[in-house]
């Protein structure tokens, strides 16, 4: 990487353990600020786990994380949270309609989202009006991502975190959502990590990629180092991962 | 009724234990263990309870309260094992149900402040907290399983820890009370309350009986509504560190 950036999370010989268990293991390097970063990697990498660690759901064995220049545990984690958004891999609903999913992250704050702001939100991602009154919980896979991704856009952070957000849509809707969150990374200037497991998605998407094995960071740099990598273990996992 | 009497009663007991023998259900040793451990600990506390209401001591009756709420924690403690504190967390929601029954009963002057009237309505205030308190941890650790996912999406919203967790929690309020709410709409149509019962066979006016079982019940429902509430609003802080932060070993 030759251009000169501001990290938005910096990440400083970062250990994570569950049960000594050894799920991350000296993790350093940053996500620059308003650059799009795709984390690669095969399952069980640890990526998850990274990006938990980036919104504070969880907190380093070891090591220390900054946003912005600041070391995450001195910054309040509902600030933190609102600032850093994540959309989980699950996409996780709560009870009810499309509409009390969306309007989550504002009542969570004691405020409340206009059905005309969700409908605004929905067709970000490519959803109809006709969803908003439709229970949550009767949406298939795919609608479930783009419901997931619009409630994760409603906090309006500068930072956003995408847990495979794309791996239940078709191809149409894929391009819809990397052209939506490529619009919101160009127009408001939105920090991006995104975990895929497309590397064309990743190459084509990403300023910056994290390619992630065994706990550790086997390589990073502009995307375009996918199409020819040179450590012997990305390219076996490219040439994998692409087949 | 004269010891010989009720020695004649343990025919109750004989019939099961025929039929345990000619069904094989195996229950012969349980029945007979359960029958002299009630014989006993019923005795017992017949003599000590004889004992307090002659000497109508406030210490011995704040011993007997003290017996009561430690026995029913040490009980109810057991389903709540992953709620650091849960000990006393039970201990603090037993006594306070405790002081407000007894503050409204004795406090109005509803029944006279001996040992007669304390020592059985704290039994059953504290009995059924404890049955409460174990119906709430056991709903409630269920909810905490079952909707972990949802616990971390408010949390990666920006929710607090009370609003993760506050489906989980009025849910397991909710079922917990349940049972004492739907069981009074049914008194006296299906069963005679044991109480109010034992009152009319001791001879008292079933009026007047009805009116002693009423004051129970209101005071049982008091008991569901604050068991449930305070267990659970001072459980679910221990489930979240000081990040706000899922503890993995109570999720």
């Amino acid at each position: 990487m030759n251009t000169i950036y501001q990290p938005a999370i910096h990440f400083h010989n970062i250990d994570y353990e569950i049960d000594g268990h050894k799920i991350l293991q000296q993790i350093t390097g940053s996500f620059p600020t308003g650059y799009i970063t795709t984390l690669v990697g095969p399952s069980g990498a640890g990526k998850t786990t990274l990006l938990k660690l980036c919104n504070g759901l969880i907190s380093p064995t070891a090591g220390e994380i900054y946003i912005n220049d600041k070391p995450i545990n001195t910054i309040d984690p509902v600030l933190l949270r609102r600032h850093v958004g994540i959309a989980l891999q699950s996409a996780p609903m709560i009870k009810g309609t499309v509409y009390t999913n969306l309007s989550l992250p504002k009542k969570l704050q004691g405020i409340s989202l206009s059905r005309e702001e969700a409908i605004s939100f929905l067709e970000d991602v490519g959803l109809d009006q006709s969803f908003l009154d439709q229970d949550a919980m009767d949406l298939s896979g795919g609608q479930r991502q783009r419901v997931s991704i619009a409630r994760t856009l409603v906090n309006k952070s500068d930072i956003l975190l995408l847990d495979e957000i794309t791996s239940a849509l078709d191809q149409n809707s894929v391009k819809e959502v990397e052209n939506l969150i490529v619009k919101i990374n160009k127009k408001y200037n939105v920090t991006i990590i995104w975990i895929t497991h497309n590397l064309e998605q990743a190459i084509h998407i990403g300023h910056y990629t994290w390619v992630m094995m065994d706990g550790r960071v086997i390589e990073t740099g502009e995307s375009t180092f996918l199409k020819l990598p040179t450590k012997e273990l990305v390219r076996q996992f490219v040439q994998g991962g692409l087949a | 009724m004269s010891f010989t009497t009720l020695s004649l009663t343990l025919l109750f007991v004989f019939i099961p234990l025929i039929l345990s023998k000619t069904l094989h259900l195996g229950l012969e040793k349980d029945t007979i263990i359960a029958t002299l451990r009630s014989i006993i600990q019923l005795l017992a506390v017949g003599y000590i309870l004889k004992f307090i209401f002659e000497s109508d001591s406030l210490l011995y009756i704040l011993l007997m309260i003290v017996l009561m709420v430690v026995a029913a924690t040490l009980n109810a403690r057991k389903k709540g094992a992953n709620i650091k504190g849960i000990t006393w967390k039970v201990a603090i929601t037993l006594i306070t149900v405790e002081i407000i029954v007894q503050s409204i009963l004795l406090g109005f002057e509803i029944v006279p402040a001996t040992a007669q009237y304390i020592i059985p309505i704290s039994g059953m205030a504290i009995g059924n907290s404890m049955v409460l308190a174990i119906l709430f941890l056991n709903r409630f650790q269920g909810e905490l399983d079952s909707h972990k996912d949802e616990t971390e999406l408010i949390l990666s919203l920006g929710g607090t820890p009370k609003q993760a967790i506050h489906h989980q929690l009025i849910t397991a309020i909710k079922a917990s009370m349940i049972p004492t709410i739907e069981s009074q709409k049914t008194i006296g149509l299906v069963q005679l309350p044991g109480m109010m019962s034992g009152q009319i066979i001791a001879g008292a006016d079933p009026v007047q009986a009805v009116q002693f079982q009423l004051m129970v019940l209101f005071m049982l429902l008091t008991s569901a509504a604050v068991s449930s509430s305070i267990l659970g609003f001072l459980s679910y802080p221990t489930l979240f560190n000081d990040r706000m932060q899922m503890l993995k070993e109570k999720f």
